[in-house]
């Protein structure tokens, strides 16, 4: 059993706009080459070119068709990595104290050189963010991309998540979520963050903006009706209209 | 106790900045290279197509330059054609092959040489090299791509979306796109609908699939595949209707004032030539550009009795029919009548309730100045989708002229070209396919014909190009046919070929329609034994499926091993505020027997001292690629490449720089050259646009026009086809050039013939992640999308008692395939459709026999014919656009039923190929660092 720290001094995460979000994969492959190249083992693939590919990755987007009870099937793209939980049910269940979550923001990581590959964090984790990768027989999962965002190697602009980085449409935002006043923190409420599973008492730092309401543009048919007022029923009318409307444009005759 | 961990790791020994090939996006890349090896890639941030930003295939780059299917060298068939036995070969020995096959054809008949290439970012290149072989036989793939979108664009308003042009993103208030999952522009416009989304605009999206931009759309519009044209047409009608148009645009920057005359339905023009408008000053007729004049978009202009009217009153007259009311579009278009009225009625309210002023200003060419510039926040963005039918064209030319009625195409919040667009026609070259052997065609293969002058066809009407591109089959084919080649060289229709050169193009599979036949085709042979097309040389970086098909390979590089340019002369990466142009080169060196294409055809040329590659005396005039980017000149002063040129300190017009590319690479791999304030908007007429882009050589002088919302080019085909003039149609074709060849946009029905009893669309698309990539072999993308069932909406599976997992045969007017299917609903309930392309053939692409894409993958090619079923005519018609022979893969009508027992595989399933390269590694643990 590990212990998770009482608090920490920072909640760093992820903000992910579910109404932006275009399902392009972008942060999953960006997630994919940058923690191949960097902490810890690479994200080994297996059968990469046979019948059954299947490699770690640390990032996903899953696509779910959503009925609403009235109107068109929509298509939600939910990208989904490690969620940085404040009571984290994969630290805990850990027998080695190889999974963690640091005190100075909140990351949840795993110390590759205590992991023994036993899996009971993947188990614990309800939302089924963590990979064991198949060569190295340690379990991978974000890291928040934690030798990106401190990287004194990078310029200041770059020290964000790679998914983060990389998001083409802008839908991945990253900050310190336990600062009410941060941009995360602040886009989050304007736009009705919400967690994942709540009923899960993990409590989540990572939020997922909702789907903003779709085709509407039917209902605003009365106050859009009036702007189509034809302005003749024929040909010859519609000639007629047009000589005084002309009349009224800079350099009109009449 | 917490681990110490280092989180400030080096992240790379050195940064290399080149321009990614991974789709046809072109963004910039970092290249963060370890130990001489690629390490990680990231998009450049200060690159002015994704600003940072990158895709999934541009991050997977890395899995590409690794991947197993990489050709080695040099390859000369052994075994029959399709077998895919190959020995390697040195270049010497291929080069001299080559060269012996095609140097006798340059001297004798050069037609013999059918030279096309597929999704080449060098045609200024590649079709220079054609040019000065002599072979009329020259084009890339925009006809089986999108051409209608870009000809309807060029022939309406002097350029079409996407190099050409693109929203105002940072103004716009409305965004609407059509018949886009992904797109060519494909990290832009995420970014573009995330920045509006941001603010709140509203996106509406038309396609009959709810993937991709359409599943973020705040409202999705399922259409009835093909009825596009009918749908914009409708919007247009109640726009017009209602007077919800912008007269002020209209009058001053379109044709709509421009008399028509009455007898010939040309334009009234005047001794020099310009078109003719009534002045509402003076209420008589003057040229169109005359400094003060005010054009009339209303008066009609008599003499001797007979009433010109403007175009405008023609538009009147079509629109305004109750043929396109809403009510009676909607059931064949399947959007209800409300919805239509509706979004015309958005579309409307945004474009003028929500106009707004740029304090800036600006004159325009007839020297009046304006002290603002107008916003109307309205834009538009579409590409194959409405494209790819045999009613494209028309229905590209309708979305166009819905932008100009509303006023918002070059305007603050609109729809805003990118140099060295907006282009008239005018500006454009003429088709050419004069051969004279061992010297140079007579011009520029590919160009916009004016009328029936430039058809290229003898004077029996038989076409000259093998493709029969500006032929009266389909005269406005402005990017020529490539999917017809094959079929045309195979049926010696009009002539036969000798050798048949490709470049990058998988024609053998999903590059073509009708892939099975193909294939026959590829490998006929004549009564002596031999092949029918009888010599095939292939270009290609990868062990694709059309490898196995070609006679002599000729291995390319990866894109990180290569010199390239994205020039100005071809299809450039600049933005709506600046022209730009960007490099790629060799941040590794191949590590294989293998050299770029285009120096291959350098060398090949100076072997046979090609005209325009050598001097007189047959030195050549340059070593390689990258030797000509920097030194060929296209006219004094004017190369490839637009910056740095003289000492450095050059833009667009200037000296060789011979330190050229490498101020390119300190600069980040391109190059960007910002358009100054002013003459950022109303492109087409501003003075001070067209000043800068004279200045900058994208013309010679300045060349302001008018939109043509009435396109008197068709009407001069059209007007031969109502018998006028020397060149008129054969009689088979007569009709059907009078009715298609419309000037003013129309829509049809797409030819039905045979396809009685096949009632359920069927349309393909790619995904995000593979886009315009041919790359799906990439050890990390294919695990994003390994599989592609037929997905088929609800009410569908209901009817045909089908689950998720179930097979189902397909079968249409030419074929039968039986795959797997899956429910969706988010689509239109009589639309079936697959990810394209996923499919491949046992033995290509280095997979392994087993993998998913080679035993549940598909094609609907097989489903899809090159030519429409017979008619009863005697004749065979092509499943194309008749305006410009794009293909009409869109138009597809399929039935399906449950297959009664489910195949081990999907059907047909083709025998495996032998592989050049053999099957890639079991495991993979990529990473170069220490």
């Amino acid at each position: 059993m590990t212990t998770l720290p009482d608090k920490t001094d920072r909640k760093m995460g992820l903000v992910i706009d579910l109404d932006t979000c275009v399902g392009c994969h972008a942060c999953v492959i960006s997630c994919k080459g940058w923690n191949t190249e960097n902490y810890g083992a690479p994200l080994s693939d297996q059968d990469p070119y046979g019948s059954d590919p299947s490699g770690t990755f640390l990032n996903r987007v899953h696509s779910y068709e959503v009925q609403p009870e009235q109107g068109a099937a929509q298509l939600i793209h939910f990208p989904k990595s490690c969620l940085h939980c404040d009571d984290a049910p994969c630290v805990t269940v850990c027998p080695t104290g190889a999974s963690y979550k640091r005190v100075e923001d909140g990351i949840v990581l795993v110390n590759e050189s205590d992991c023994i590959g036993c899996g009971l964090c993947a188990w614990a984790c309800p939302y089924g963010a963590r990979e064991m990768d198949a060569a190295e027989g340690v379990m991978k999962k974000c890291t928040l991309c934690v030798d990106r965002i401190y990287n004194e190697n990078l310029p200041e602009e770059d020290r964000v998540p790679a998914c983060v980085r990389t998001c083409p449409a802008g839908a991945r935002h990253f900050g310190d979520l336990g600062d009410p006043d941060s941009d995360v923190s602040r886009l989050s409420a304007e736009r009705g963050g919400m967690d994942l599973m709540p009923e899960q008492g993990t409590k989540p730092v990572n939020k997922y903006l909702p789907p903003r309401p779709k085709d509407r543009i039917e209902d605003q048919i009365d106050v859009l009706a009036p702007l189509l007022e034809p302005i003749a029923a024929d040909t010859g009318g519609f000639i007629g209209w047009l000589d005084k409307a002309l009349s009224r444009l800079p350099g009109g005759t009449i | 106790m917490q681990p110490v961990i280092d989180t400030s790791p080096k992240v790379s020994d050195e940064v290399r900045k080149t321009t990614c090939y991974m789709c046809a996006c072109r963004c910039g890349i970092n290249v963060h290279m370890k130990d001489g090896k690629v390490a990680y890639i990231e998009g450049n941030r200060d690159h002015p197509v994704n600003k940072g930003v990158l895709c999934a295939k541009g991050s997977a780059g890395i899995m590409q330059v690794n991947a197993p299917s990489r050709l080695r060298a040099p390859l000369k068939r052994v075994g029959p054609r399709g077998s895919g036995e190959f020995e390697e070969i040195s270049w010497d020995e291929a080069i001299s092959t080559a060269v012996g096959w095609l140097n006798e054809l340059h001297e004798t008949a050069p037609h013999k040489l059918a030279f096309f290439t597929g999704r080449d970012q060098s045609q200024s290149f590649t079709s220079f090299w054609a040019q000065n072989f002599g072979t009329p036989n020259y084009a890339a793939h925009g006809g089986f791509c999108s051409v209608n979108m870009a000809a309807a664009g060029i022939y309406t308003m002097g350029g079409a979306f996407w190099e050409f042009g693109q929203p105002d993103w940072d103004h716009t208030k409305l965004f609407m796109l059509f018949g886009v999952a992904e797109d060519h522009d494909s990290n832009p416009i995420k970014m573009g609908i995330g920045k509006i989304k941001a603010r709140g605009a509203r996106v509406i999206g038309v396609n009959p699939i709810r993937t991709g931009y359409n599943a973020v759309a705040d409202d999705w519009v399922g259409i009835t595949p093909g009825t596009d044209g009918l749908f914009i047409l409708s919007m247009i009608h109640v726009l017009m209707k209602a007077g919800r148009i912008d007269l002020d645009y209209l009058g001053r920057y379109t044709n709509a004032p421009v008399l028509v005359d009455a007898d010939t339905g040309l334009l009234l023009r005047d001794a020099d030539d310009k078109p003719l408008v009534i002045d509402r000053a003076s209420g008589k007729p003057a040229p169109f550009d005359r400094p003060g004049v005010s054009p009339d978009l209303s008066a009609t202009h008599e003499v001797d009795g007979v009433t010109h009217r403007p175009v405008f009153h023609h538009m009147a007259e079509r629109y305004l029919s109750e043929d396109y009311a809403p009510e009676a579009v909607a059931e064949r278009c399947g959007i209800p009548a409300p919805r239509i009225r509706a979004i015309a009625a958005e579309l409307a309210r945004v474009a003028f309730d929500e106009a707004f002023e740029i304090e800036r200003e600006w004159t325009d060419f007839r020297g009046e100045t304006h002290k603002t510039m107008t916003g109307r926040p309205v834009s538009f963005h579409a590409m194959r989708g409405i494209s790819a039918h045999a009613n494209g064209f028309q229905t590209c030319r309708a979305l166009h002229i819905l932008q100009i009625i509303l006023g918002t195409v070059e305007v603050p919040g609109g729809f805003r070209f990118k140099p060295p667009y907006p282009k008239p026609v005018e500006a454009h070259p003429t088709p050419h396919s004069g051969r004279r052997p061992g010297r140079p065609l007579n011009g520029p293969h590919l160009g916009f014909p004016r009328g029936p002058e430039d058809l290229q066809v003898d004077d029996a009407g038989k076409p000259n190009r093998i493709d029969k591109a500006f032929s009266w089959e389909n005269p406005m084919s402005v990017h020529g046919l490539m999917h017809m080649v094959i079929s045309n060289a195979r049926a010696g229709d009009p002539y036969h070929i000798d050798t048949l050169f490709l470049y990058m193009a998988n024609m053998s599979w999903n590059s073509s329609m009708n892939s099975s036949g193909v294939m026959e085709m590829l490998t006929a042979r004549n009564d002596d034994g031999g092949y029918v097309i009888p010599r095939i040389i292939y270009s290609d970086a990868y062990s694709s499926e059309m490898v196995a098909y070609a006679d002599l390979i000729l291995p390319d590089t990866t894109y990180l091993e290569r010199h390239d340019c994205i020039s100005l002369l071809d299809r450039p990466i600049c933005e709506a505020d600046a022209a730009a142009d960007a490099i790629r080169w060799p941040v590794i060196e191949p590590d294989r027997d293998v050299r770029g294409f285009q120096s291959v055809l350098i060398e090949l040329a100076n072997r046979m001292s090609l005209p325009g590659f050598t001097d007189a005396d047959g030195t050549p005039k340059w070593t390689d690629y990258a030797n000509y980017i920097v030194n060929h000149e296209r006219r004094p002063g004017i190369g490839p490449l637009a910056g740095f040129r003289g000492t450095g300190d050059k833009v667009g017009r200037g000296e060789v720089n011979p330190e050229q590319l490498n101020r390119y690479i300190e600069n980040g791999g391109f190059f960007v050259e910002h358009i100054p304030e002013a003459a950022q908007y109303y492109k087409p007429w501003n003075t001070a646009y067209q000043d800068w882009a004279v200045g900058l050589g994208l013309f010679e002088s300045p060349q302001p026009y008018l939109f043509q919302l009435y396109s008197e080019p068709m009407r001069r085909f059209q007007r031969a086809a109502e018998g006028h003039g020397d060149r008129q149609p054969p009689e088979h074709l007569r009709d059907r050039i009078r009715t298609h060849l419309d000037p003013l946009p129309f829509w049809s029905d797409t030819d039905q013939t045979g396809n009685a009893g096949f009632t359920v669309t069927a349309l393909t698309q790619r995904p995000m992640a593979m886009y315009h990539s041919w790359g799906s072999q990439n050890a990390w993308l294919r695990q994003l999308h390994g599989r592609n069932p037929l997905y088929v909406p609800t009410k569908l599976m209901r009817e045909h008692g089908l689950s998720d997992g179930d097979w189902a045969r397909v079968t249409s007017p030419h074929g039968e395939i039986t795959v797997p299917v899956m429910e969706m609903a988010a689509l239109n309930e009589n639309t079936v459709w697959t990810w394209n392309a996923i499919g491949k053939r046992k033995g290509a692409w280095a997979l392994d026999e087993e993998a998913p894409e080679a035993t549940q993958g598909f094609l609907l090619n097989h489903l899809i014919h090159e030519l429409l079923p017979p008619k009863g005519d005697g004749l065979r018609w092509a499943n194309s656009d008749p305006v410009t022979g794009q293909a009409a893969w869109f138009d597809l009508k399929v039935r399906i039923e449950k297959a009664d027992a489910p195949p081990d595989e999907s059907q047909p399933v083709f025998a495996p190929i032998d592989s050049p390269v053999g099957t890639g590694p079991k495991e993979l643990r990529w990473k170069v660092g220490k």
